[in-house]
């Protein structure tokens, strides 16, 4: 799950690490209002759950109250890569000396935390690790040990900041190491984390992505997540333990396991379809979850022809046989639907579906075949 | 001969009263598998299986009772990185952790600690291991695959499945089939299993079945480039996945550009691994 900026600054500060004064708007007369406490130069950022915010314009800066509420306007009128702006932070404008980047996220080849560090900051940091990596300093952690103060010094050294700086440092990036522990990240990121005219160092931007998996211990963090962001199919899908993205093809997709889910995406391409989804029904999925699958799909107004491929494992067939009957009499779908069934329970299944109208399939690559012939209308 | 698991595996299972525990007990009891046990803590004493596995409240008594070697998991996410701290405390050199949606900053921990005491785990969010007519230590349907000299090893489940079956159909069988699971952080990659099929005597071919994200492919492909003598076929499962989605649950997704399945194609082939178009080719390309 992915946090906004202004979500993450609020976690940031709670965790001792200093955050520009601001607060979030959703109208234009709030961000007025905000800007009139703060007082002075003020920053309006969009907060929508993509990169690239300030090359969109989404990103601008107001001398006075007035300003503010005009370009709180515009920006809220906006939509950036696709998705609608329905909040803008407004912040106090900081006077940037100099512009740090600093993160903690998961080095998976390592299997560890990684901190990662460069006096590059502010930029695009994916342009700096492919053009110049040497300029990103990486410190493995020992998940048991955690952050050890030396290596925060050592790192501080590593980037060149000057010492008066260091012990504030070490005192952010104990903070961050306890944000990234605490909240189950994936990604806990300051970008850029700056030193102010006055000497400061301020988180400027931050940016956290929490470990779904872990939600479970933290109730207070699921509240934040923001469904407006996600397409509504997709929350739909996760409601019942489905795991759906939406695609650009015709062929709609349902299969058990995201491997062969993928593959079954491929096969489709490899002879000449375009998929229209991933969905994977996960493993001992039921009728019940079958059938919200099949609904799922069906609201998708490109799908032309749907390819069901189960290999029964801890996934009877049966069972999915069954859920596929009771959506068909749901939905009542006008397209035609290709079946393969192997594995635990494949004859129980088949035998079901065989007054159910369905194109049957022996093979995978026979599944796509029919499934890409099916979407064309042959 | 087989690698991990075979007829003297005595085998503990964590969760052995849970729904999916059971299930899995009987079918890998009925598959021929030494099952000495099983624990879930409140239900020691308790007999499973109409009083053919006893179970106990914790792992060092159900070893100290059944000279366990190895231990299988099936409990809940939550529970599962204390079920394998338990495992490894209780000196079980392997664990198969089958359970699927574990938190990644646990698997980071349990890794760690693991690593220190030289335990192996395989998972988690897999589906397990396989010797044909020795010993089912998972959740891979027992009769799709039959005895053999391939060596197949998996980050996906039902993928897996796919190709034991389209190998069995031709009549070729697996010395040992390994799923390692689709997490970001799992215990065994395919490096590991690559090398313990390189020594294994009974294994004299290999399929490898990758998928997006990470870089535990590219590895494998250095290591067969300049260690392997068998030959290997793979498969790379997510070509047509768009980049920064995260396909399910697992751990396939593209970060930052890395990971494609074009790169991870082109790593192998160059490795020579003969790379199949789709999983039911793989058993040509071991011909």
């Amino acid at each position: 799950m992915k946090l906004h900026e202004y979500q993450s600054k609020l976690i940031f500060s709670k965790y001792g690490i200093p955050i520009p004064k601001g607060r979030v708007a959703a109208t234009a007369q709030e961000a007025r209002h905000i800007a009139e406490e703060l007082g002075g130069r003020i920053v309006i950022k969009s907060q929508v759950l993509v990169g690239g915010r300030g090359k969109a314009g989404g990103v601008k800066v107001a001398k006075d109250p007035q300003e503010a509420e005009q370009l709180a306007t515009q920006i809220l009128a906006m939509e950036i890569k696709g998705l609608p702006v329905r909040k803008v932070l407004v912040d106090e404008a900081a006077a940037i000396e100099t512009e740090i980047y600093f993160a903690i996220t998961n080095d998976r080849a390592a299997k560890k935390p990684v901190l990662m560090a460069s006096s590059a900051g502010g930029v695009d940091i994916e342009e700096v690790a492919a053009k110049t990596p040497e300029q990103i300093v990486k410190v493995h952690i020992d998940p048991l040990l955690g952050l050890r103060e030396y290596q925060a010094r050592d790192v501080a050294a590593s980037i060149d900041l000057p010492r008066d700086y260091w012990k504030e440092f070490i005192k952010i990036a104990a903070g961050l190491w306890n944000v990234y522990k605490e909240t189950d990240a994936i990604l806990a990121e300051i970008n850029p984390l700056v030193i102010t005219k006055d000497k400061r160092l301020v988180a400027l931007d931050g940016k956290m992505m929490i470990d779904d998996n872990a939600m479970f211990r933290h109730a207070d963090l699921a509240e934040m997540r923001d469904i407006d962001e996600e397409a509504p199919a997709e929350t739909e899908a996760r409601k019942y333990g489905l795991s759906y993205i939406k695609l650009d093809g015709n062929i709609g997709c349902m299969v058990n396991g995201a491997g062969l889910a993928m593959t079954s995406m491929d096969v489709i391409k490899l002879f000449g379809g375009e998929p229209a989804n991933f969905l994977d029904i996960g493993g001992g999925a039921g009728a019940e979850k079958v059938a919200a699958a099949m609904r799922i799909i069906l609201t998708d107004p490109h799908v032309k022809a749907v390819l069901f491929n189960i290999f029964g494992g801890i996934t009877r067939c049966d069972e999915v046989a069954r859920g596929i009957l009771v959506a068909m009499d749901e939905v009542k779908p006008k397209v035609p639907m290709v079946v393969r069934l192997v594995g635990t329970n494949a004859e129980e299944g088949r035998k079901l579906l065989e007054n159910a109208n369905m194109i049957t399939a022996e093979t995978l690559a026979d599944a796509a075949k029919k499934s890409v012939a099916a979407a064309q209308g042959k | 001969m087989s690698i991990l698991v075979d007829k003297n595996t005595r085998l503990l299972v964590q969760g052995i009263t849970g729904n999916e525990g059971l299930f899995h007990t009987t079918q890998m009891f009925a598959y021929g598998t030494n099952v000495v046990g099983g624990v879930t803590p409140g239900k020691g004493g308790e007999w499973v299986l109409d009083g053919k596995i006893p179970v106990f409240d914790s792992v060092k008594l159900a070893v100290d009772a059944t000279e366990a070697n190895a231990s299988i998991i099936f409990v809940p996410a939550r529970f599962a990185p204390d079920a394998m701290f338990e495992a490894a405390d209780a000196g079980i050199p392997l664990i198969i952790c089958i359970t699927e949606g574990v938190a990644v900053q646990d698997m980071m921990r349990v890794r760690s600690y693991l690593d220190q005491k030289k335990v192996r785990l395989i998972g988690p969010n897999c589906p397990g291991l396989l010797t044909p007519g020795e010993a089912k230590v998972g959740i891979i349907p027992g009769d799709i695959a039959i005895p053999g000299n391939v060596g197949v090893v998996s980050r996906s489940g039902t993928l897996t499945y796919e190709v034991l079956y389209a190998l069995k159909l031709v009549g070729m069988g697996a010395s040992t089939c390994v799923g390692i699971g689709g997490d970001p952080v799992n215990g065994t990659n395919f490096l590991d299993v690559l090398e313990m099929f390189e020594h294994d005597p009974k294994t004299e071919k290999v399929v490898m079945i990758g998928e997006i994200g990470g870089t535990d492919e590219e590895k494998a492909a250095e290591y067969i480039a300049s260690k392997m003598t068998k030959p290997v076929a793979g498969f790379i499962a997510g070509q047509t996945a768009p980049p920064g989605k995260r396909m399910g649950h697992a751990g396939a997704i593209i970060e930052g550009g890395a990971g494609t399945a074009a790169d991870k194609i082109k790593a192998l082939e160059s490795a020579g691994v003969k790379v199949a178009k789709h999983p039911e080719e793989i058993p040509t390309l071991l011909k």
